[in-house]
């Protein structure tokens, strides 16, 4: 009866929160993340590598063997699998990280009311972000990693940097997830993020030397790759897979210190726009 | 947890131990101290500096039609919405300083449910546990307890979604009840529930006070307010218009009973003056006349030596609604 009866010796083991440190009460927001997971992961596991794959087969495999018959100097000698490779790791993994700071967050302020429930607890708004920018960070770290090991198998990667290339890709995922969380933190509904997807993660996934290098677009385009967050993703992982980041390094430092930029920028807006939303009720 | 505090096999049946006081009980402090506590949303005052104390092992209610401040009210109890002006003391303690430390304190039931559908019910229970502190065996403990507590131990492995809405309301309450909480908080406990899942709840609701756990709850019902509440506040339109418990208030601002007419349609409206005298204090409303006195009987046998005839006619005990109407003119719900 001890949870009822408030007996002494039962409110010995509750932790004074004085104690709690700032770690523990953002693990406890990942901790639900994960058990919340629990119940989707295996499907989730299985697209992690099943889509890139697909992916890889389709537009690597097939599609390449047009674009290598041209053997287009652009690509600096390089099969097309080998060049998309770094490129789609860096796209799906930023594309996952824009839908996980919209509708699961969406939820938690809106539909189910969770990340409230939690502020109803010794959990900081704070905490909510630290701990959901946390576990996208997991999540995107598996896709990223089950990504990595498609590219390996299918023989994509040219240097053992690929290893690096698999955080560089959760960094670039991070990049677009915590500007979009502290967006999605004002919303009410879902109406506007298919305008986000539409004009804004769509066009980066294709325009960001993805699919093909910058230099093939007309030359006024090419200096607004430079602003697209993705291009420095995408660039940042092309460096590593292929090993040319040992030519560049300067220019990989600006790509990881852009990325890093957008995810503390993005973080300190979040705290705000949830702990302005919590407040609202 | 202690051996001496073994869970009885059926919970909800056994007489509940009595509870340790929280602190700041022993020396008689109030749990809940507010003056000239105000909430403002830019130009709208949602509370207008309203004076009360909540006092250890009370049931205390804010009565009060939609949008009179109640939740408000709660949200600045709750550490959730900061205060915009006044001073209020929760379990000793300064909201603004210390809302985390408060809210480790505090079992909230919010208005809305807040579950989460994604999990079962006792997930639910469990990672709420968890999100005060508590390791996960004993929040295990305590979860199975609270779902024995609030007859759910039979849909613990079930999802949430499927439930109804009253054991989706009686799962909120064992939530929060999970960090053996001074003090619960509940914003509209049984809105929106059939008769029959009310009356569960408030059993549930009664137990606990029974066991001297302080509850503070919000309400639209007077009957809820009368079943429950040990002393409460009338709230109209951001203010505070009364307080006492429910019999003082009937007593103050009501009569003993009252005998309620309906004529036919367009009758009512031909009767001016006719009621004259019959009664202590007569409210006319679009579809029935309420007359108060102390003595109904007479009331009705008087009026009908007058040669009124209602088309029905109810004497009954005067409620809080009765009080409510007395104080701002309107019913509590509209």
């Amino acid at each position: 009866m001890s949870a009822l009866a408030g007996a002494q010796g039962a409110r010995a083991i509750t932790p004074d929160p004085r104690f709690v440190s700032a770690w523990s009460t953002m693990a406890r927001v990942f901790e639900h993340r994960a058990l919340q997971y629990r119940r989707t992961f295996r499907a989730s596991i299985f697209g992690s590598f099943g889509i890139p794959v697909l992916f890889l087969t389709a537009m690597g495999l097939g599609l390449g063997g047009y674009v290598d018959k041209s053997a287009d100097p652009v690509l600096h000698g390089l099969t097309y699998l080998q060049f998309l490779a770094p490129g789609l790791l860096a796209s799906t993994v930023m594309q996952t990280g824009s839908f996980e700071a919209t509708f699961p967050i969406l939820g938690g302020l809106q539909w189910n009311k969770i990340f409230h429930a939690m502020f109803a607890t010794p959990i900081r708004p704070a905490d909510i972000v630290y701990g959901n920018v946390a576990w996208i960070a997991f999540r995107l770290s598996l896709v990223g990693a089950f990504f990595g090991l498609a590219i390996v198998l299918f023989g994509a990667s040219m240097s053992a940097l690929v290893i690096f290339a698999v955080p560089c890709a959760v960094l670039t995922g991070l990049a677009f997830a915590t500007p979009i969380m502290a967006f999605t933190a004002t919303q009410r509904t879902p109406d506007r993020f298919a305008t986000l997807f539409r004009f804004g993660v769509t066009p980066l996934f294709l325009f960001s030397g993805t699919f093909f290098p910058i230099e093939s677009l007309p030359s006024f385009l090419q200096p607004v790759a430079w602003l697209s967050p993705l291009w420095h993703g995408v660039d940042l992982c092309r460096q590593l897979m292929l090993g040319t980041i040992v030519d560049t390094p300067l220019l990989a430092l600006i790509h990881a210190l852009v990325l890093v930029t957008l995810t503390v920028v993005g973080i300190a807006v979040a705290l705000r726009t949830v702990e302005a939303r919590l407040v609202k009720g | 947890m202690s051996e001496t505090n073994v869970a009885p096999a059926d919970a909800s049946s056994q007489p509940m131990p009595p509870r340790e006081p929280a602190r700041g009980e022993a020396r008689g402090e109030a749990l809940i101290r507010a003056r000239g506590l105000t909430k403002r949303f830019g130009e709208f005052t949602a509370v207008d500096g309203v004076d009360f104390d909540v006092q250890p092992g009370e049931a205390f209610g804010f009565l009060g039609p939609n949008g009179a401040g109640k939740t408000s009210t709660m949200r600045m109890i709750g550490c959730t919405s900061p205060i915009s002006d006044g001073e209020l003391t929760v379990l000793g303690m300064n909201p603004r300083r210390d809302g985390t430390r408060i809210r480790a304190r505090l079992g909230v039931v919010p208005q809305a449910d807040t579950l989460d559908n994604e999990l079962t019910v006792r997930e639910n229970l469990v990672i709420y546990g968890r999100y005060f502190g508590l390791p996960r065996d004993e929040a295990a403990r305590r979860a199975d307890e609270l779902l024995e507590f609030v007859q759910l131990t039979d849909r613990g492995k079930d999802l949430v979604e499927p439930l109804s809405g009253g054991m989706k309301r009686r799962l909120t309450i064992a939530r929060s009840l999970i960090n053996e909480p001074d003090l619960m908080l509940l914003d509209e406990p049984t809105t929106g529930l059939d008769p029959q899942a009310r009356h569960l709840l408030w059993d549930r609701l009664y137990r606990l006070k029974q066991r001297g756990v302080t509850l503070v709850l919000t309400t639209h019902y007077m009957d809820e307010a009368e079943q429950l509440c040990d002393r409460l506040v009338v709230m109209d339109k951001a203010k505070i218009v009364a307080e006492g418990s429910p019999q003082q208030l009937i007593e103050r601002y009501s009569t003993k009973e009252v005998a309620e007419f309906r004529f036919a349609p367009g009758i009512q409206e031909t009767l001016d003056g006719q009621f004259d005298g019959l009664a202590e204090r007569i409210e006319r409303l679009p579809d029935r006349v309420l007359l108060y006195a102390d003595d109904g009987e007479e009331v009705v046998t008087t009026a009908r030596s007058r040669g009124l005839h209602p088309e029905t006619v109810l004497v009954r005990r005067s409620t809080l609604e009765d009080v409510f109407l007395r104080l701002t003119g309107r019913s509590l719900i509209e």
